[in-house]
């Protein structure tokens, strides 16, 4: 498989590693402390046309490969966690089904001010008891003629609280399963949907995640996204390209933390010497380093078969699973490197350490991935 | 509104390095950006067609033919267009001839874009750090001219000028056209977007040489056209900079002397 970025892309990456020196990273610490959705890295992000990187032009996106959009999750990552998962679920869990299912109405209307970033996305598909068993909906869509009426609720909805748009499942036949599963886009402001409450989390703390709750929710019509009773294939489409950009975080923030860690070993003098001059640092590091350089291969091979539109779900899947466990090894290992300094908040390793911990849970845990994989290897 | 911005690319270091046996800038290795000052001229200008969405931003810049990396980030984050002057005999060329091939060539380059109602400089490069280039365009276009500026914005036919003062700002209205040269305001220029970027890598850039501007007068241009001569640079010996204890009594003065001591852990 070939993969690449273009000039321009690296050129467009660089752009935003500049960006993110002066705009990301200095408030990435700030942001986590406060547990504050850093909104102003949202509208400058808009701003540079970053909200809505793979999307066409003529739906308000730059029209970049899904490579290059990948490069910008991760990028963010490697400054801000909070701020890659924010572009992140917009991009991949919110646009990106909108764009592939929408009519032509529903991508102008929603899809377009999305990838502009004038307005922020999100996904709703878990429910209190439907994690990982997500085929166990209880929020239910109810056919009223010329609208829907939407009952139950969603939790740890990321950008919940600065959503505009949110793309939303429901149960529209009981008895079918998965089969009876229909997605919707619910903006906010409709009647009967509000966000609930706020949820205090160990990492990615600025990220807004929240509950969202339907009491009567009152959807037009038009507001079916692809057909009735196939919501569950959306939503799995959607998590399969989700994996990749939730794999890319997990990318930035283990580099982020090998590259703070180099520095670190470099400047620390113990027994008279720089402890990166301890053959033990070298090796930990050098391990780690071939340890996420691999993961990056899975996650651009996955990119690169999406963009190329072949079977990319079990790829998503591996990527997924290698680079989020690489991430929470490599983040742990760097702050046993640094030590006492590490474990303190005044260094950025702990933060690295609870940021990792969510790439192996959301978007399908790890144990989701290897059931995915297993299937595809037809181990049954 | 029809604005220039003039544009140096200069190399980003703050720490410029002399060739100790050539009295020369050593830019080998040193990545080069648009002037700072420059950059925020541009941002000036950008902020005046967000207000007047019909204006139109030309960026014009003298110097080598890498230049050009330098006018495709001007287009990147706001200019329509961009020109470049080249020519081997400008080489050498001190403030006074750089400013008059400069205004020669803004004469051109109106018969291509229309006559410019402002034009807008960095106050001064941070490489030469000469603050001339500005004011003498004015002199050869004979245009009103303000220094030393913050913001701009258009006022009728006048242009409204914030301009920085020794002990306090002033605003100063000037008639177009005119110059007027930017030092740093409280806001940070805007950043490339990804649609200009991408705009700007397939954008033709002309290029300006002395065959273009027949009306120059070769005398006066180039190292034999420039009256003044850079003799020699070097880097003047630093003395370190030291800490001034001076409290309201001796007594005092000591318990800050240890506290600073301390603090720096050397006691």
């Amino acid at each position: 498989m070939n993969f690449h970025f273009t000039e321009e892309e690296q050129e467009i990456l660089s752009m935003l590693h500049d960006f993110c020196l002066k705009e990301v990273a200095p408030i990435a610490a700030e942001v986590d402390e406060n547990e504050r959705f850093p909104e102003e890295t949202w509208h400058k992000l808009a701003d540079m046309g970053m909200m809505g990187v793979p999307f066409p032009e003529e739906y308000g996106g730059a029209g970049l490969s899904y490579l290059t959009y990948i490069g910008v999750c991760e990028e963010l990552a490697r400054h801000c966690a909070t701020t890659s998962v924010m572009v992140s679920a917009h991009t991949s869990l919110c646009s990106w089904p909108i764009s592939e299912f929408g009519t032509e109405e529903q991508k102008q209307k929603y899809l377009l001010p999305l990838a502009t970033g004038e307005k922020l996305g999100a996904f709703g598909l878990t429910e209190p008891g439907a994690g990982t068993d997500s085929a166990m909906q209880k929020t239910t869509a109810e056919d009223k003629g010329d609208h829907w009426v939407l009952n139950g609720s969603k939790v740890f909805i990321t950008n919940a609280g600065y959503a505009d748009t949110f793309v939303i499942f429901a149960m529209t036949d009981k008895e079918k399963g998965n089969h009876g599963i229909s997605a919707f886009i619910v903006e906010k402001g409709f009647p009967g949907f509000k966000v609930g409450a706020h949820e205090k989390k160990m990492g990615i703390r600025g990220s807004s995640t929240c509950e969202l709750v339907f009491e009567d929710c009152i959807v037009p019509k038009e507001n079916l996204l692809g057909e009735v009773n196939r919501g569950f294939k959306i939503a799995m489409m959607t998590l399969d390209g989700g994996r990749i950009g939730i794999g890319a975080q997990a990318l930035g923030i283990a580099q982020a933390a090998i590259d703070e860690c180099v520095k670190y070993t470099k400047e620390r003098i113990q027994f008279g010497k720089r402890i990166s001059q301890f053959q033990n640092t070298q090796f930990q590091l050098a391990d780690m380093q071939a340890r996420v350089d691999a993961a990056r291969l899975l996650i651009y091979r996955a990119a690169q078969a999406k963009q190329d539109h072949e079977p990319y779900s079990h790829l998503a899947a591996m990527g997924k699973l290698y680079a989020s466990e690489a991430a929470s090894n490599v983040t742990r290992r760097c702050l046993q490197l640094v030590g006492g300094y590490g474990y303190t908040r005044e260094y950025p390793f702990e933060r690295f350490m609870r940021d990792a911990k969510i790439t192996e849970i959301y978007e399908g845990t790890s144990e989701v991935q290897r059931m995915v994989i297993a299937a595809w290897m037809w181990v049954k | 509104m029809n604005i220039l911005v003039c544009m140096k690319q200069v190399p980003d270091t703050t720490e410029i390095k002399i060739n100790p046996e050539t009295n020369t800038l050593m830019r080998e290795g040193v990545p080069s950006i648009v002037n700072t000052f420059d950059a925020f001229a541009l941002e000036a200008a950008a902020r005046i067609k967000d207000k007047h969405p019909d204006s139109k931003i030309v960026v014009v810049s003298m110097g080598p033919e890498q230049a050009k990396a330098a006018l495709k980030e001007c287009l990147s984050i706001a200019a329509d267009k961009a020109y470049l002057v080249s020519d081997r005999v400008f080489g050498g060329s001190d403030t006074l001839a750089t400013s008059y091939i400069l205004s020669n060539a803004i004469r051109k380059i109106e018969e291509l874009e229309g006559k410019f109602d402002a034009i807008f400089c960095g106050k001064q490069a941070i490489d030469g750090d000469t603050a001339q280039v500005g004011p003498e365009i004015a002199e050869h276009l004979d245009y009103p001219q303000v220094t030393y500026a913050l913001e701009a914005e258009l006022d009728g036919e006048r242009l409204r000028v914030l301009k920085e003062g020794q002990d306090g700002n002033m605003v100063i209205g000037v008639k177009t056209p005119c110059v007027v040269t930017f030092t740093k305001p409280s806001f940070d220029p805007r950043y490339p977007t990804i649609k200009r970027k991408m705009a700007a890598n397939r954008a033709e850039i002309p290029t300006l040489t002395s065959a273009d501007l027949p009306d120059i007068d070769a005398a006066r241009i180039g190292l034999k056209g420039s009256p003044t001569h850079v003799k020699r640079s070097f880097v003047p010996e630093r003395k370190k900079s030291g800490v001034k204890i001076q409290e309201e009594t001796d007594g005092e003065s000591a318990v800050k002397l240890v506290q600073l001591l301390g603090d720096a852990h050397v006691i």
